[in-house]
């Protein structure tokens, strides 16, 4: 595989996915060519491989680490996804920092040491990310060793400060004034203006990762949806995905359809939902209650159809767990909310208190986008132009022709109208897929492999690029599950975009990214 | 102009809302210690705290749900606060992460008495899905005691109504 150049010894996985394993020195220079290509990193995480024999590195899916740790990270290049993983040593695993390159593996890169035990070398940023006080500091949870023993620590965390005369801290949450999720803000202002904006997360870990290992196939569906329950389609469907390209079965076609029609579901079902709350948000609460209530049918319809109002447990291994009978009245409904969502969004248009509210509040312009890899919605909507559906189409998608909205502005009202436009482009995908869908099964048996298998799946989200890895066992059982969700990509971003805002804007400012803390935090 | 056209959007939704649930004493897990005249003053002004103590953000879908026009819980005096000092019932989510352990304990203690704690979903019911683990406490019953547990991933916003109503509705 060539990038930028550069000849990698990747080999091809289908789907637009390429995997490879190179020496952890080699890493930077794979990263820069990456990056000299224009292309971003998605996502890093590590494995402790200490148990696994060493495979044929060669062989399909051989888990070939070795006796030690591995450092794996997947990038997104002009070919499309490209995967690779390095050997580290059992005592002392250690890679260089990728932050240098791409400041967005900074978190990642802190996360995998509190879980493994992993060091990125060099790396300025030390401090540590998931853990708080729940396990101690030199103990890994995600060693296959951990002794699951809780020990309590008290939890102490150095927040950068700004020094000077003036400045004041505003923290807020882990508990927070709404109903959004936890985390921690620590904002240092000057009168109404924010100076710095510092995000403390990783109160929703839940250990998930952990859980993952042992479980059987077709329960790790359901915990994989679960990872960030509003985007559970994509999440189910990328976690297919990976155990799919493991052990090489085949899904019905029928199925694939299935499985993005919950996809444009997913994302119509969210996108309304943000809409009515950034009008919510501008004191405009007619927009809340309109958006909400056509949020509201199309739940009530996805539950008589499919028997699930957010389509929980319809992706699973094999194919799809419920078939569409009869679409008539989902056609009928994308329809109307069409029609609806356009009067609505005249109305947006026109309003000026909204307009002078979303217009130049919370700005990422291109450039910083790009240079910290602001990605899915919120990066289109700061004209980073990546949709996986439209670069790199899968079944359905390579027949759809899906439409891709970018924005330059880079501000609230460009995540708005990227919404917008997303949400007619998903209906008309909706009708595309009711109307084209192949007959046929919806789901095959599948055969667990008896040796160590691995895979990769990658779903664009309605929030961005959902990845999941996967390796199975000698004994059909999840080995290691890595799920990627894009909020880590993107929050510091948001760190970055309320500065020189105003206090008050903020919660608008978040609900414009509304991004995901249980995702993140795993 | 927006003002017309929102009126004239208004004016052809029409109403949507929709009668309200019963209350459902089967969801209740302990005796209410609070006498039948307190409740007869506590009527249907209901507030309520939401704590998500480690939840997916799925059973947080349904309560943004329960806010829409259909089910017009503001109509039957029900209203979420910001604070827990504010509130007469904390609505807890999620299996308890543990590094959100200490976070729920001081929510509950910074709610007034009488107060109530409705768990919703299946990991705040039994843990769900998560389980207990180095990372997460389970059930929220581990952590705080607990007056009805909603089960469901998540329940749906009237099994959820049902739950939140059975709370406050004693023994009538
Ligand atoms: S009960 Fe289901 S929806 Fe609710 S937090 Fe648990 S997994 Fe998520």
């Amino acid at each position: 595989m060539k990038i930028a150049g550069h000849e990698w010894d990747l080999a091809s996985l289908g789907n637009h996915v390429w995997r490879g394993r190179i020496a952890a020195a080699e890493l930077l220079a794979f990263a820069q060519s990456v990056k000299d290509e224009g292309g971003q990193l998605v996502a890093l995480w590590g494995s402790d491989d200490r148990q696994l024999f060493p495979l044929s590195p060669g062989g399909r899916g051989a888990g070939g680490e070795g006796a030690g740790f591995a450092i794996h990270a997947a990038f997104i290049t002009a070919a499309g996804l490209a995967w690779v993983s390095a050997e580290l040593l059992a005592d002392t695993p250690a890679y260089p920092d990728l932050a240098v390159i791409f400041p967005q593996a900074d978190r990642m890169q802190r996360a995998t040491h509190d879980l493994l035990g992993i060091q990125a070398e060099g790396a300025v940023d030390g401090r540590k990310w998931l853990r708080h006080g729940a396990w101690p500091e030199g103990s890994f949870p995600l060693r296959k060793d951990f002794d699951a023993e809780v020990v309590r620590e008290l939890d102490a965390y150095p927040f950068i400060r700004v020094e000077g005369d003036g400045p004041h801290e505003i923290p807020v949450g882990p508990i927070h004034a709404g109903t959004i999720e936890p985390g921690h803000f620590r904002f240092s202002i000057i009168g109404d203006r924010v100076l710095k904006l510092e995000q403390r997360l990783g109160y929703t870990h839940k250990g998930i990762e952990k859980r993952f290992e042992g479980m059987d196939l077709a329960t790790g569906a359901k915990l994989a949806g679960r990872v960030s329950g509003d985007s559970h389609s994509a999440y189910a469907w990328a976690y297919c995905m990976a155990v799919e390209t493991a052990t090489g079965y085949e899904v019905p076609e029928r199925a694939l359809w299935l499985r993005a029609l919950f996809l444009e579901i997913e994302r119509v079902a969210n996108h309304l939902g943000d809409l009515g709350y950034l009008g919510n948000d501008v004191a405009l609460s007619f927009g809340f209650m309109q958006f909400w209530r056509l949020k509201e049918e199309l739940l009530r319809l996805s539950g008589r159809l499919f028997g699930h109002r957010y389509l929980f447990d319809r992706i699973i291994p094999g194919g799809a767990a419920v078939d569409l009978t009869d679409g008539s009245e989902l056609l009928a409904l994308a329809g109307r909310l069409e029609a609806e969502v356009r009067e609505l969004k005249a109305i947006y248009d026109e309003h000026p208190t909204l307009q002078d509210r979303m217009a130049n509040t919370g700005i990422v312009a291109p450039a910083l986008a790009a240079r910290l890899g602001l990605t899915g919605l919120a990066g289109r909507a700061s004209a980073q132009a990546w949709d996986a559906r439209v670069q790199f189409p899968q079944t359905p998608y390579d027949r759809l022709d899906v439409g891709m909205s970018t924005h330059r502005r880079g501000d609230v009202l460009a995540r708005a109208e990227v919404r917008f436009a997303e949400v007619v482009e998903s209906l008309r995908l909706i009708r595309a897929i009711v109307q084209g869908i192949p007959a046929g099964a919806i789901a095959v048996p599948v055969r667990v492999p008896d040796k160590v298998t691995e895979g990769i799946g990658w779903v664009e989200g309605w929030r961005g690029e959902i990845l999941v890895a996967v390796r199975i066992g000698a004994d059909g059982k999840l080995d290691r599950v890595h799920p990627h969700d894009p909020s880590w990509q993107n929050w510091p971003l948001l760190e970055v975009g309320i500065l020189g805002n105003i206090v008050p804007d903020f919660p608008l400012i978040n609900k414009s990214f509304n991004l995901s803390y249980s995702g993140q935090d795993l | 102009m927006a003002t017309h056209l929102i009126l004239q959007k208004i004016f052809k939704t029409g109403i949507v809302s929709e009668p309200m649930p019963e209350a459902d004493p089967s969801l209740r897990t302990r005796m209410q210690e609070l006498q039948a005249d307190l409740l007869k003053v506590f009527g249907r002004a209901l507030a309520i705290r939401h704590v998500d103590a480690g939840s997916c953000n799925g059973c947080e879908l349904e309560i943004h749900a329960i806010n829409g026009p259909q089910y017009n819980i503001e109509g039957m005096g029900i209203k979420f606060a910001a604070s827990p000092r504010h509130v007469d019932v904390l609505l807890v989510t999620g299996p308890v992460s543990r590094n959100l352990e200490t976070a729920l304990k001081r929510t509950y203690d910074a709610t007034p008495e009488p107060k109530w704690v409705v768990a919703m979903g299946d990991c705040g019911c039994n843990g769900g899905i998560f389980g207990e683990s180095y990372a997460s406490c389970g059930k929220i019953s581990n952590v705080i005691p607990v007056d009805v547990e909603v089960p469901g991933c998540p329940p749906d916003p009237v099994t959820l109504l049902k739950g939140i109503l059975a709370a406050v509705s004693g023994g009538r």
